[in-house]
């Protein structure tokens, strides 16, 4: 089974979510864990992994072979990225805007163009006791988490549960990460921002016709929880966990610690939510 | 005119607040929500909507089934899984998956293939009691947030220059990735709000790292400084060894949630002391991006 834990607005809980939950599960079920949060990956600081093999992320881009170049500008014209431009006796290749979509070196008439494999970021594996945990990291300076979190997704294990951590916001890497869940856990905070970027939340969601169900983190944080419920009723979203705002377990956060190594009580709690999903997905 | 952007790395850690209360405390500024994606400024800043335009950007395959004769050949050269056959044999593109890079419009031999402009979001020019607010809406499921970035940030400029206004003050978005390249480039000073948290610390990092990449100017505020006052102190050594100065320690004051409720900026909603720290911090980034 595939969760996916995601929220639009950043900061709400995500990541302490997907690292509970996936601790909970990890002593009766076999647990993979994606961080897909690229750009800023964080779970191994709770999971705290012992990473066993790292794999360099590499997008093709172009080379183009002066010795065969004629200068017609083919590839320019096909680049709908505009990473290509021919001037007087040269192709000038803006690898920062590259996507890597191969058109030019498909489609120039003299095949002087060859594809040569640029990093823009890693992704490491390994385990973090029992649960098979794998994230990837975006370069710093690179502009484009979609082929990191794809390759990523390659790696999923459908005969384990995967708990996916994905980004914040809605936009093409929030897609990636979402696509092919079964699930969607959608974490919110009661308050103004939490509530206004859930609903673009669950928009993305119910677009990629992914169910959800809401985790009320914080809760009567800025007293809107009121608000929130009465958009997941209106949704129909189902209300699956709530956790009570606490400025001890922000502390905890503070210290590297998880949810359940500081307040053991939660486990039934974490593992309620995991039946509350399977009810709604039977 | 000069140009102050908010960003932070990890997300949640105070960014909007922050800019909020620069809206307030700013003079004679331009305000823009340059976190496209999940924009928030709005809720603060209450604007009165003067403007509005579509964000046409990026283009999308489409396949006309009457055309398309199932023979494959667009199928392997799609990099993005974004066709598939459907059960008549016929190709179909899956939108969210499609990037329009137009490898199977340009290589199909019966030109069944059409790409399609995509309306991909709205922005917005609005009044404001704080001033004039350039702000966006970037369609769910979209792409080039990074161009809607730029578009936003494009049109401050204009206002600031047009109206005479020396600020241009921005809300960025989490992330390292293209829309915050976006925010970033060509502006006078990134101030990066953390919090003492292992997360907070590491995506101070990486940001850092990013605005120093395109030789941006960064200074530090420490949000929440009392959560964790170990960690605070180490991220303050860590600035100072990279000659980062800490503008702001900020305490955490469960009276910045009702100000959010409220829906106005913190230093407008109370005076205490912590709206006294996000004072100092302003007048030091003041003087940070008067004497560069």
């Amino acid at each position: 089974m595939i969760i996916s834990v995601a929220s639009g607005k950043g900061g709400t809980g995500k990541t302490t979510i997907a690292v509970n939950l996936a601790l909970a599960l990890q002593s009766d079920h076999t647990v993979q864990f994606l961080d897909c949060d690229v750009e800023e990956p964080n779970a191994h600081f709770f999971l705290k992994p012992r990473i066993e093999e790292s794999q360099d992320i590499l997008i093709p881009i172009p080379d183009v072979d002066d010795s065969l170049c004629t200068y017609c500008g083919k590839c320019a014209e096909v680049c709908a990225y505009n990473a290509l431009a021919v001037v007087k006796g040269a192709v000038l290749v803006f690898a920062e805007l590259c996507h890597g979509c191969g058109a030019c070196s498909l489609l120039c008439p003299e095949k002087a163009i060859r594809e040569v494999g640029k990093r823009i970021g890693v992704i490491e594996s390994g385990w973090a006791g029992d649960i098979r945990f794998l994230y990837g990291r975006l370069d710093i300076g690179q502009a484009m988490s979609p082929p990191v979190i794809r390759t990523l997704k390659k790696k999923m294990d459908p005969s384990r549960i995967v708990v996916i951590d994905a980004p914040p916001g809605t936009s093409c890497p929030v897609i990636e990460s979402l696509k092919h869940s079964e699930f969607c856990l959608l974490v919110t905070e009661p308050t103004p921002f939490g509530l206004h970027d859930l609903e673009l939340a669950a928009g993305a969601a119910e677009e990629m016709k992914i169910p959800c169900g809401v985790v009320i983190n914080r809760a009567s944080l800025g007293g809107g929880d009121g608000e929130v419920r009465d958009f997941c009723a209106r949704e129909e979203l189902p209300v699956l966990m709530t956790i009570p705002f606490d400025r001890k377990i922000a502390e905890a956060y503070s210290r590297g610690q998880t949810i359940l190594e500081a307040f053991p009580v939660y486990r039934s709690a974490f593992l309620g939510l995991f039946e509350n999903i399977k009810k709604l997905l039977s | 005119m000069k140009q102050i952007v908010v960003v932070s790395g990890k997300g949640g850690t105070g960014k909007t607040v922050m800019s909020a209360c620069f809206a307030f405390l700013a003079r004679n500024a331009v305000l823009a929500d340059v976190d496209v994606d999940a924009s928030n400024l709005h809720l603060l800043l209450r604007p009165e909507i003067q403007e509005r335009h579509v964000f046409r950007s990026g283009r999308k395959a489409r396949i006309d089934a009457g055309k398309c004769t199932g023979c494959g050949l667009c199928l392997p050269l799609c990099r993005y899984d974004a066709l598939f056959e459907d059960r008549e044999g016929k190709v179909v593109v899956e939108p969210l998956s499609c990037e329009g890079c137009g490898v199977c419009f340009h290589i199909c031999p019966e030109q069944a293939v059409e790409m399609e402009t995509q309306v991909a979001g709205e922005w917005y020019v609005s009044k404001t009691k704080y001033g004039p607010f350039v702000h966006a809406r970037l369609g769910i499921a979209e792409e080039n947030s990074g161009k809607l970035v730029t578009e936003v940030r494009k049109k401050a400029r204009e206002i600031a220059e047009s109206e005479g206004r020396d600020l241009v003050i921005m809300d960025g978005s989490p992330g390292i990735g293209c829309p915050v390249i976006a925010s970033l480039t060509g502006t006078d000073l990134a101030l990066v709000v953390t919090e003492p948290t292992p997360s907070g610390r590491h995506d101070m990092e990486r940001i850092v790292g990013l605005a120093r990449h395109f030789k941006i100017r960064v200074a530090c505020c420490i949000n929440k400084f009392d959560l964790n006052p170990e960690n605070s102190e180490e991220i303050e050594r860590w600035c100072g060894e990279q000659s980062i100065p800490v503008t702001g320690k900020i305490t955490f004051d469960a009276a910045v949630l009702e100000s959010v409720v409220r829906g106005v900026p913190y230093v407008e909603y109370t005076s205490n002391s912590t709206a006294d720290e996000i004072r100092r911090m302003w007048f030091s980034l003041l003087e940070l991006i008067d004497h560069p």
